[in-house]
């Protein structure tokens, strides 16, 4: 079986975009996305739906794009997936999807995520949604990431009269505030709110379930008959290390919500950010990569990745990492910060390291970094963003009696459907698991979104 | 989305504003902050809740003109709308019945004390309150601190209102003649926080303070209103904005806040009114 390569998609010069917000990959044209189509061998056992988490029905909608037939190829995947143009961007198809591809053990494998973002944009704004008839019962969502945006689709297109609370003042979680416009533009993610909006669902922003309205108030009050958290895991984490409170140090949240949510890359914006000569971001996961990128977007003359393992471990997606390396960001790999210099205005001005080596497994498996001693060094560094990991919000669970949380925090379900310790509360997303991916906190949505219907006595079979 | 109710002058920079806000009314309590956005692309600024009516679905701000966002809203007019208003944040006061109670307000600080002193006036509390500003003109709220306080001074730095010298100055006064707090709650300028509690930390007295750091988002995702206490970073926004003024590390708060006006210099751009600060 001779197997035709993979069609690429089309980026932006790394050199030219490394100095703009505009969107890096460009988009399939439809002679592309049609051909990458045809080469999918519309398997009888589709392994590629078994590693999709909301498991698309991948060969059809491949097909009926093979046929050009794009509004039913759209409508295949709305129906498991609420957000396929946000999808087709973030998501980690290479460890999906793609990771099972048939076609993947002789050559490439097909670009399903491609692929479902041509689907996506070519259809982007173009169906009128219908409100359903309503079955009398309404849902309160708290945080409008894509865990709460795909329980309110899957809710309304049961006649479900929805009401997401957002404590921002724009919808949309990190999918706003913190994946940049050059990955995933807010336009993109606008597009998709909007069509929840023609399905009746009601956003309300600057509203902090748990400060603006407790849960109770929620439920007894204003009459909601069940209420999903979908509040995700924004609490940034810093290293215990000398100098964290410097100037110019950021958590990788606040300088991506400067520049993405308040657009201070912006001629005109109010909201101010340190525009870092020499940026320094520490981690290795996407985030990471979102903020160190966006320091050379902001005119940053060398951007640096410091990272305690190897490239290997890197939870960042390959394609990303590959992103970075091509707009010339340095990796340090094999390296901890253990402090920041100041000058005498109170600023970083430079991070000393040290050097890594990977030891013995631990529990869980991955070989422990150690230090290596005597390997000290320093960086230039005028902007340093922190990178390692977030804890899941502390409010609502605070301000809500009865709902259990772990010992990080994280709201305790019960079982598989998002069920919380209290009476018509669900829970799920980045909340529930710690930071995750989008289309696990889709998926948890939509899985709540079932158990809500079924505890409502909706069971649609 | 906030409509403004009334708008008013207390000072040259010093203004209030009601806003309807049903439900931050309802439910905000003393210590609490809202976020506003005055304009599509303005900032997003905290302040604190200085007064509210339940019944009526307002809250009032007290607000310095110091900045972009603050100057605009304050030539905003009756019937306008501020773009965004969220809240209410932050964790309320703690106020128990702990005996005598010593209120020190400094500068634009005197707002979140207000709603503080009252709280702790209701709870039972004899109140004493000294205000302190540089000059007299900048002495607000003063008939609200008197009626709620059982006993009321006055420090300005140039002797224009009540007596010359600072709110550590009457501290020191009433302690001699015999006085003693069960509990001290001092808002102001972080720099008079810092120095006015050591000075009611060392008669033994434990104090609160309420901090200012920067914030954005004011719901603990930003992580940029950290503050150390107790050796530990806490975010103001979900932990404070109070603290046991004991443990906080009040160097930290200082470089970070005069950080920003630094920023706006090195990135070279043109932050209006920056000098007036
Ligand atoms: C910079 C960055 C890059 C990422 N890149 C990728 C990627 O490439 N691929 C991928 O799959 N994943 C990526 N992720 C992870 C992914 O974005 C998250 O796993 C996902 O967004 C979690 O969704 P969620 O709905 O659980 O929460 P969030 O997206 O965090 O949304 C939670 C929302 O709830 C709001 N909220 C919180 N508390 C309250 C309250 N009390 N009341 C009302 N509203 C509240 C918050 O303001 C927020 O809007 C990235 C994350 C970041 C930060
Ligand atoms: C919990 C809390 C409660 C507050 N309550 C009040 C109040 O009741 N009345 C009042 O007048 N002020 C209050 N402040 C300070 C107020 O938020 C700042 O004066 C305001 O943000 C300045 O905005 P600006 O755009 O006019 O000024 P600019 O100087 O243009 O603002 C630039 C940036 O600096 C930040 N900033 C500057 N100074 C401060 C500061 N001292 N504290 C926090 N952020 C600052 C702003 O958030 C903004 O991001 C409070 C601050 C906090 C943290
Ligand atoms: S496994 Fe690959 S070739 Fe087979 S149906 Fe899925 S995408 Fe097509
Ligand atoms: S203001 Fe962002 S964490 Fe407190």
């Amino acid at each position: 079986m001779k197997n035709s390569p993979r069609i690429p998609m089309p980026e932006r010069n790394p050199r030219e975009r490394a100095r703009t917000f505009d969107e890096v990959k460009k988009g399939y044209t439809e002679e592309e996305a049609v051909g990458e189509a045809k080469r999918c061998l519309q398997c009888k056992k589709p392994l590629c739906m078994k590693g999709c988490p909301v498991s698309i029905d991948i060969p059809a909608f491949i097909k009926e794009l093979s046929e050009r037939n794009f509004e039913r190829a759209h409508d295949i995947i709305k129906n498991t997936n609420s957000l396929p143009g946000v999808c087709g961007r973030v998501c980690p198809q290479e460890e999906q999807c793609e990771s099972l591809c048939i076609l993947g053990h002789k050559g490439d494998p097909i670009a399903v995520g491609n692929l479902e973002r041509y689907v996506s944009d070519r259809n982007m704004g173009g169906h009128e949604d219908t409100k359903m008839p309503s079955v009398g019962r309404k849902v309160a969502i708290a945080g409008s990431g894509p865990a709460g945006l795909a329980c309110a689709g899957y809710l309304a297109k049961r006649g479900v009269a929805v009401t997401v609370f957002e404590a921002l003042h724009e919808i949309g979680g990190v999918l706003i505030y913190g994946i940049p416009e050059f990955r995933l533009p807010n336009a993109v993610v606008q597009a998709e709110i909007d069509e929840l909006k023609r399905m009746g669902v009601v956003f309300e922003t600057n509203f902090i379930v748990g400060k603006t309205a407790s849960i109770s108030e929620l439920l007894d009050e204003d009459g909601f008959d069940a209420i999903f958290v979908g509040a995700g895991a924004g609490f940034p984490r810093f290293p215990d290390i000398p100098g964290i409170n410097a100037n110019g140090v950021y958590s990788a949240n606040e300088y991506l919500t400067r520049v993405n949510l308040m657009q201070a890359w912006k001629e005109g914006s109010k909201t101010p950010v340190l525009k870092g000569q020499h940026v320094v971001v520490m981690g290795g996961g996407n985030v990471a990569m979102d903020a160190v990128r966006t320091g050379f977007r902001l005119g940053a003359q060398d951007a640096t990745i410091v990272y305690r393992r190897t490239e290997h471990e890197m939870p960042a997606r390959v394609e990303e990492i590959h992103h970075a390396r091509e707009e010339g960001v340095d990796f340090e790999l094999l390296a901890n910060p253990l402090e920041l210099l100041l000058d005498d205005e109170g600023f970083v001005k430079e991070v000393r390291c040290i050097k890594m080596r990977l030891g013995e497994a631990d529990a869980s498996g991955r070989r422990r970094p150690e230090p290596v001693e005597g390997s000290e060094f320093t960086l230039p560094c005028d902007v340093f963003i922190v990178a390692i990991g977030t804890k899941a919000n502390p409010i609502v669970s605070r301000s809500t009696k009865g709902l259990e949380t772990n010992k990080k925090g994280n709201v305790t379900i019960i079982d598989d459907w998002g069920r919380t310790t209290r009476d018509k509360v669900y829970a799920g997303g980045d909340i529930v698991t710690g930071a995750a991916t989008v289309i696990l906190a889709m998926g948890a949505g939509k899985d709540a979104a079932k158990a809500i219907l079924h505890d409502l006595g909706l069971n649609e079979d | 989305m906030a409509e403004i109710l009334q708008i008013s002058n207390l000072s040259e920079h010093i203004y209030r504003v009601r806003l309807v806000a049903p439900r931050i009314a309802k439910r905000r309590k003393a210590g609490q902050f809202v976020i506003v956005r005055v304009t599509p692309d303005g900032e997003r600024i905290p302040l604190t809740i200085a007064n509210a009516s339940a019944e009526e679905g307002w809250i009032e701000l007290i607000i310095q003109a110091v900045g972009e966002s603050t100057r605009v809203l304050r030539d905003m007019q009756v019937g306008d709308h501020l773009e965004d208003l969220a809240g209410p944040l932050g964790r309320a006061t703690k106020v128990e019945k702990v005996g005598r109670v010593l209120c020190i307000g400094g500068g634009v600080g005197i707002a979140p004390l207000r709603p503080i002193a009252e709280a702790f006036k209701a709870a039972g509390n004899h109140v004493t309150t000294i205000l302190g500003a540089r000059t007299s003109d900048l002495i607000i709220l003063r008939d609200d601190m008197d009626q709620i306080s059982d006993e009321l001074y006055i420090a300005t730095d140039d002797g224009s209102a009540g007596e010359k010298g600072f709110p550590t100055d009457i501290f020191a006064r009433l302690l001699d003649t015999g006085n003693t707090y069960d509990e001290a709650v001092v808002v102001g300028p972080p720099v008079m926080m810092k120095f006015t509690s050591l000075k009611t930390l060392d008669a033994g007295v434990p104090t609160m303070c309420s901090l200012n750091p920067i914030m954005i988002d004011g719901t603990g995702m930003c992580g940029g209103c950290r503050v150390t206490v107790a050796g530990e970073p806490r975010f103001a926004c979900v932990d404070g904005p109070e603290f046991d003024a004991a443990s906080v590390e009040w160097d930290d708060l200082l470089n970070r806040l005069s950080g920003y006006d630094k920023i706006a210099e090195r990135n070279h751009t043109c932050r209006i009114g920056t000098d007036e600060k």
